[in-house]
């Protein structure tokens, strides 16, 4: 097996005393992706918010490389430089340009130099198809450029963890493919990966593993073709159904204006 | 109108708008920082610090400058704090001017999404970054135009230091009138020179507004 990069243990998190995790442990290995997926309000995002210590945490514990990481943790920055997050609505900083929003943490968080930074940001806009927008503000972009900005600059701090949290959700449907042909090659790179989305074909193909939640448990996981094709429980089963649409009597006989059947 | 009383006069209207703006200068400096520091211990809610803002801000903007200028100039040197003029009028445009930059900029600092913050927190970048690079900047592009207005205000508001003594635009046209009854034209020179000193502020402010706009939101 390879190496644990995660460790999530007995994890709770409530809100004003309503529990939205509840005892969950999860553990994710070196060049694993996982997918997270369920009903809304069954606690996907505030679990990969924990996980960057933007919440803070009732119970339980979470281990990045076997270091303890919560909002009490003394050395968080130097913890949070190693997870890249990614949010639904990009959060770029729409007074940067897409060259300043890349180079700004790891310059002045990680000290590195500007100039090498600045060639590896240039390169990886390239991977992405955005060379030529370095110099670009964000509200030049389109949704689906803005997120993979997002996603360029989320790497170049060489994250050990990349946490996506529902990052088509905002996009119009061309450009979901753009975004998640982009997390696709990440994956075939072998970046350890824990995602959330609602694209259920995209799942499919990216995930080693897919987590069901549901009401702050893991209700069901496994491999992607099991959980999608066989799902064990029935949860699960009444959750994917929801994306499948069928109409129920599509032979009937047509309404003549002013003879609707109400 | 005399014209030949306002050529001779112009002299010492400009000295005075130098005075005037010297003064303004400095005071609204010191109130841009207070407002920023206070503005932001008012938005983190730092604890009993947070208190002693509020407090001030209430007091400095339910209380007209006259009577501030009063305390300082003389009260202060009652409990042997000794002031001359021109740092009396710095000490109460600041004081004034505290206040209402606080309130702008904290209103600045709340008009950036919370996420934002979360956004820079992610990345590893620490408070102190976070706030430097990617608050301010937004925070104030939001804040321009209410700044643009307090500065405005302030400066306008440097008329009443005269009470103190203080040898500025308004001392001036009254010490005029006082000597020569020369109303219409000691009026009209003080009108001009304020309008001399406010007008490119104010252009420049709205230069500013745009920019800020622009930079921060402008899609």
């Amino acid at each position: 097996m390879e190496r644990e990069v995660l460790e999530i243990s007995h994890l709770r998190k409530q809100y004003d005393g309503q529990t939205v995790i509840d005892d969950l442990s999860l553990t994710v290995h070196e060049g694993e992706v996982i997918v997270v997926i369920g009903p809304s309000g069954c606690g996907k995002s505030t679990l990969l918010r924990c996980v960057n210590a933007l919440e803070d945490i009732q119970g339980g514990q979470i281990r990045l490389h076997g270091e303890p990481i919560s909002q009490k943790s003394r050395n968080l920055q130097q913890l949070r430089q190693k997870v890249g997050m990614v949010f639904q609505n990009y959060e770029l900083f729409p007074h940067m340009n897409v060259l300043d929003n890349i180079l700004l943490a790891p310059v002045k968080a990680q000290k590195r130099a500007r100039r090498e930074v600045k060639e590896e940001a240039m390169a990886l806009l390239g991977r992405v198809g955005l060379e030529n927008r370095a110099e670009s503000y964000p509200r030049q972009l389109s949704g689906g450029q803005k997120q993979r900005v997002a996603i360029v600059r989320a790497l170049c701090m060489h994250p050990e963890l990349l946490l996506f949290d529902e990052v088509t959700a905002a996009l119009d449907p061309e450009m979901v493919r753009e975004v998640l042909e982009v997390i696709l090659d990440l994956a075939d790179q072998g970046r350890t990966m824990l995602v959330v989305t609602h694209e259920m074909q995209f799942a499919r193909a990216v995930a080693d593993r897919i987590i069901f939640l549901d009401q702050g448990r893991i209700c069901e996981e496994g491999p992607p073709e099991t959980f999608f094709d066989a799902p064990k429980t029935e949860r699960a089963e009444k959750f994917l159904k929801t994306f499948t649409f069928e109409r129920k009597n599509k032979s009937k006989s047509g309404i003549r204006p002013g003879e609707e059947k109400l | 109108m005399d014209w030949k009383f306002i050529a001779e006069y112009i002299p010492l209207y400009q000295e005075a708008a130098a005075l005037t703006v010297k003064i303004g200068i400095a005071g609204i400096a010191a109130a841009i920082g207070t407002g920023l520091v206070c503005g932001m211990i008012g938005y983190y809610r730092v604890p009993v610090l947070g208190r002693i803002v509020s407090a001030y801000v209430e007091l400095s903007r339910n209380t007209p400058l006259l009577i501030q200028l009063f305390f300082i100039y003389y009260g202060l040197p009652k409990i042997g704090i000794r002031t001359d003029a021109k740092a009396c009028g710095m000490a109460g445009l600041a004081f004034l001017g505290g206040g209402y930059m606080a309130e702008t900029f904290r209103s600045g600092i709340e008009a950036v999404d919370a996420i934002q913050e979360e956004s820079a927190c992610s990345l590893g970048l620490n408070k102190v970054q976070t706030i430097w690079y990617v608050i301010l900047p937004q925070a104030l592009a939001v804040s321009m135009p209410a700044f643009v207005a307090n500065v405005i205000f302030l400066l306008k508001e440097t008329s009443v230091f005269s009470a103190v003594s203080l040898m500025d635009l308004m001392f001036t046209a009254k010490d005029l009138i006082g000597i020569y009854y020369n109303t219409t034209e000691s009026l009209f020179l003080l009108v001009i020179f304020y309008l001399l000193i406010l007008l490119p502020v104010s252009v420049l402010g709205s230069i500013l507004e745009r920019r800020a706009r622009y930079a921060g939101f402008g899609t």
